[in-house]
Formats: structure tokens, sequence, C-alpha cells
């Protein structure tokens, strides 16, 4: 059950990416060069994708997931120096290429060369991440 | 423009859609970078097998409907550039614990202000950076 979900929220994730132009780079770019061609397509995705969120999320309270166990999400709610510098860091990649982590994915049928390359840097980051994240932690506690 | 934004709002209501599945069916948060980062650093335990059935579909469709064009740089066919920008992405969504699924459609739906300020920050990074890259190399 909770498998077929997955199979089926991939497939249904990976046609909205496809229809709304996430997968395309260059319309991602398009959508960050306010200053330049801005194209605002990606902005009634972003906002668009949060309408069918934020009812689900109303449904949530008091309601067990359809396939058991238990509901698992974040309750972090500061701030911390971790998110600020991940999000910088993420925000510069997404710019000079135009892909996040999705279509990054995605892109793996069809993306070509840079798409995989792109790929590959992206598990090599993954992959330093947790060092850090400890490095970050550090210089947390020390501060 | 033209009618891009209908197709914009379909897709988008399919990828909110896909994030409810998961909210409601497996009572997770959709989110492309900790699905797969999870799997990268082995921290997914028992979500293990779900993740990567998500990560086969998105995979697949598009294989098997042939569709999807080739990622396109622009004027900027460097390796290199590719590669950082991919380790950028890479541990910038892990160290921040989401991205654009993650933090932006889950975390502002449910009016989280970490995901509200982490979508702000990497949206403004995004628009600093390719106007950075328009002033280097002119056209993209």
């Amino acid at each position: 059950m909770c498998i077929l979900l997955a199979l089926l929220s991939g497939g249904i994730f990976d046609a909205g990416l496809h229809i709304s132009g996430m997968t395309d780079s260059g319309k991602v770019q398009g959508f960050l060069d306010l200053f330049g061609a801005w194209d605002p397509t990606l902005a009634f995705v972003m906002g668009g994708a949060i309408v069918p969120m934020a009812i689900a999320w109303r449904m949530v309270p008091g309601r067990s997931p359809l396939a058991g166990g238990t509901l698992a999400f974040p309750q972090e709610h500061r701030l911390d120096n971790k998110l600020i510098l991940g999000s910088l860091l993420f925000g510069i990649g997404w710019g000079l290429i135009g892909l996040c982590p999705g279509p990054a994915i995605a892109s793996l049928s069809f993306g070509g060369w840079t798409g995989e390359v792109f790929f590959i840097a992206m598990l090599v980051g993954m992959l330093i991440a947790p060092f850090m994240v400890q490095r970050v932690d550090e210089m947390y506690a020390r501060a | 423009m033209s009618i891009d934004w209908i197709y914009g709002l379909v897709g988008v209501l399919l990828i909110g859609f896909a994030s409810v599945v998961v909210l409601l069916g497996n009572g997770r948060i959709i989110g492309a970078s900790g699905i797969i980062g999870g799997l990268v650093d082995q921290t997914s335990g028992s979500a293990t097998p779900e993740r990567a059935a998500f990560l086969f579909a998105l995979v697949l469709v598009p294989a098997l409907l042939q569709i999807g064009s080739p990622v396109d740089t622009g004027t900027i066919q460097s390796p290199l550039l590719i590669i950082c920008a991919g380790i950028f992405v890479g541990i910038g969504t892990r160290i921040a614990n989401g991205c654009t699924s993650g933090t932006g459609v889950c975390g502002i739906s449910r009016f989280s202000f970490r995901g509200i300020i982490a979508t702000v920050i990497y949206i403004v990074i995004g628009v600093l950076t390719v106007f950075a890259l328009r002033l280097i190399v002119g056209e993209l």
C-alpha cells in the first residue's frame, strides 16, 4: 500500500513537473530572471501547488495515514544557521543551471549529459552535507 | 507566456495532488531532496522502500512517455559550472533540510515560518545568481 502510493505520487509529481515547466531548466532560469526577460509562469507553480496541500493539512488533525503508521513531519519552528546557509547555497546552484532536486532526478531519463553530470554532482553534495552540518553545528556551538 | 500559465496551473495542481497523496496516504512530507538525500546517506530507515518507489516512478514516467527535453544550459556549456551547481544544490538542500517541494510546497502550505524564510532566501539568491550570470556572459 505504502509502496503503491509512493509510485502513484512519484508518477503524478513527475507529470506535474513536466506540464508546469519545472523540468525545463531554461524556463526556471527565465522565472529567476527578474531583471531580464522575466517569465512568471513558475510563480503560478509555486503558488498553486500550495492550495491542495493547504487543504490537506487541514484534514490531517485526528486522522491517521491511509497506509497506517503515524504522521511524520518536522516540528522545528525556529530559524537556524543551517536553514539559512543551506538555502543560500541551494539558491546559487538553482540559479546557475535552473535545476532543483526533483527535476534533476526526473531529468535522468531525458536530460542528456548535462542532466547526468548535474545529478551526480548533486549526489556528491548530498554525501558531503552531513560533514558540513557537523562543521556548522561546531561553529554555532563556539559562537 | 500566452497560455503557458494554464499548463503551469494544471501542472501545479498535479504537484500539489502528489504531495497530498503522500501526506494523507503515507503520512509524510514529500520532498525530493529529502527522499534522495536520505537514500544517499542511508538515513531513510524503514522509509527506504517507499522512497525508492517514488524515485523509480519519477524517472520511469518520462522514460515511458518519452517526454522531456535535454537540460538546456544556454550559452554556458562549462562542465565545471554544472558540477559546481550540482554540488551547491546537493549540499544546500541537505543542510537546509528541504528544496522547492519540501520547504516551498509543503512548508508554505502549512504556514511554516522556516519554510517561508527558506523559500524567500533561495528565490532571492536564485534571482541574484541569474542576474550575475547575465552580467558576466550576457545572454543566457
